[in-house]
């Protein structure tokens, strides 16, 4: 019944990188007449340095999830809910759109989207790096937590909500709310942002933000200029309690 | 979480095909909402036919035999109005060249106890309590011909699982409406439409955002004029499809909490809750794909 491709199965749809002289293997998956839960579990007992391609994802929910070892995994087409999400090592390519909460708690390495991505976008992310060539809809980088954003396009209302560390760069323009009750997390934006959520404030582009921004616009694959973009971060007045309340109780 | 796939054919070369590829659409959104489902279909040979109104009635048992409701509802019409009854799937659908209202009011005599869920002279509305393909296989969707297609599948929240409850709720001339989402205050907004004397099939949410854009429309709102106002009246989470006899509308919530996605072509407009809704489309490859934004009103028409 399963018709996937596993490392040790495969004959004619491996193939061996001769002209390296590597050992690196490339695996091909047809999700049209195999499971996604067969691909990840083969993922999971996949090698550092293996290369799988996945066709026919048709818009499949959790694809490449929970990856942990540094493999290249490009998805030739569109990625329903949860894709790349818990990403450990290795990569992932999307050649197409994701779904709601790409990159979900992603923790090292990167993910990279070619299309759009829907709501949540690296959610809780705690690192790795996640690029997004297109849009990103509503709160992308909600509760980031050291993740790097990178988007090329425009991102969606109530982006980097509760963000506590990381790096969100919007290179279009930003929704409403952006950055509501941030803690630490820096934004750029080289576009124009709909509205500051609460406590998230224009802070000033310095000589280390510049550099800082420089390294992720090149990481991103981005040619962007850094000094076009302004800052974001906390006003740091949701920190303490106001002595204002203290008649509430 | 409830699904929706909607589809307006464009090129009606397409026509023949609209059952066979809302049926690929809707058998993705399942796993959404398995309760229950419904599905509108708009100018189908067979089941309506141009000039004449057809009535959806739930349920294909209605207590008398289909030839007694035939009679029964042909004495109170014209002579001339050719009053046909037929069973589709558990659908019972009456057709007269009459007004909806006349033939309303007939087949409300016959059958004092049915529960009207379609009228018009494009739409059949067609839905049941169960898996949601065994209910679109009942009623022989795949082989259905039409200009558009509008399927829900539904986890119910506000109200009971009952076929009445399912959606879509079609409650003026060939108008529907879909819902993915839940309505927080549809009772003060119902008694509000009861006080204008509205009257209601359901305690369900969905339905007072149907009467709500049918009260609308029938004030003299154009279709995106009604759903800009069901976001000043209405609070909740929502994402709507409403259709009529030659436009489809969709809009969601301005805090946009639950998905949509829209696939356009020169052959189509297709509206989904997933994208694997839309991977089996032709020509989806070159479609324009994008996600509607939060509190904006799309509308296409024929």
């Amino acid at each position: 019944m399963v018709t996937l491709t596993a490392p040790e199965t495969s004959s004619q749809e491996t193939s061996t990188a001769a002209s390296t002289g590597s050992t690196q293997e490339t695996f091909v998956v047809d999700l049209a007449g195999s499971p996604v839960r067969a691909f990840n579990q083969a993922l999971h007992n996949a090698v550092d340095g293996q290369s799988w391609t996945v066709t026919n994802p048709e818009g499949k929910h959790s694809l490449a999830v929970g990856i942990n070892a540094n493999v290249s995994v490009a998805i030739e087409g569109h990625a329903g809910y949860y894709a790349a999400g818990m990403h450990q090592k290795g990569d992932v390519t999307i050649k197409g759109n994701a779904g709601v909460g790409l990159a979900e708690n992603i923790m090292s390495g990167r993910v990279h989207v070619k299309g759009d991505a829907s709501q949540s976008a690296a959610a809780t992310g705690h690192g790795g790096l996640v690029v997004i060539d297109g849009n990103a809809s509503a709160r992308c980088g909600i509760s980031m937590k050291g993740v790097d954003i990178v988007v090329g396009g425009n991102i969606g209302h109530m982006s980097a909500f509760m963000a506590q560390a990381g790096r969100l760069v919007v290179c279009g323009d930003a929704g409403e709310a952006l950055g509501d009750s941030i803690y630490e997390a820096r934004i750029y934006v080289k576009g124009t942002v709909a509205s500051l959520g609460a406590d998230c404030i224009e802070k000033p582009l310095k000589e280390e933000h510049l550099t800082e921004l420089a390294g992720l616009l090149a990481a991103a694959g981005r040619t962007d200029n850094p000094a076009d973009f302004k800052r974001y971060g906390s006003a740091r007045n949701l920190y303490h309690f106001s002595v204002h309340n203290s008649t509430a109780y | 979480m409830c699904g929706i796939a909607a589809l307006q054919l464009r090129n009606p070369l397409l026509h023949p095909q609209m059952g066979s590829l809302l049926s690929s659409m809707m058998c993705q959104i399942v796993d959404r909402g398995p309760d229950s489902a419904g599905m509108a279909v708009y100018d189908t040979p067979g089941l309506v036919s141009p000039g004449t109104s057809t009535l959806s009635i739930l349920g294909k048992d209605q207590g008398l035999p289909v030839g007694e409701i035939q009679l029964a509802v042909a004495g109170m019409l014209p002579s001339d109005a050719g009053t046909a009854v037929r069973v589709v799937g558990d659908t019972t659908l009456v057709s007269a060249a009459v007004g909806t209202d006349l033939l309303v009011k007939a087949v409300s005599e016959t059958l004092p106890g049915s529960t009207i869920i379609g009228r018009g002279e494009h739409v059949a509305v067609m839905k049941s309590v169960g898996h949601p393909m065994a209910i679109a296989a009942e009623h022989g969707l795949e082989a259905m011909a039409g200009s558009q297609g509008l399927s829900h599948t539904r986890m119910a929240t506000e109200s009971a699982v009952t076929a009445g409850g399912s959606h879509p709720f079609s409650v003026a001339d060939d108008l529907c409406l879909v819902h993915n989402g839940s309505f927080s205050n549809h009772a003060t907004v119902r008694r509000d439409l009861k006080r204008e004397g509205v009257v209601f099939d359901s305690e369900n949410d969905t339905e007072v955002g149907a009467r709500y854009v049918a009260s609308r429309l029938q004030q003299g709102d154009t279709l995106e004029e009604a759903l800009v106002n069901l976001g000043k009246v209405l609070d909740g989470f929502y994402t709507l499809v409403v259709t009529t006899a030659d436009s489809m509308a969709v809009v969601r919530d301005p805090i946009a909490c639950k998905p949509a996605i829209i696939a356009e072509t020169d052959d189509y407009v297709a509206m989904a809750s997933e994208y694997r809704a839309l991977a089996a489309l032709p020509g989806i490859e070159n479609a324009r794909i994008f996600e509607p934004e939060p509190g904006k009103v799309y509308t296409w028409s024929l």
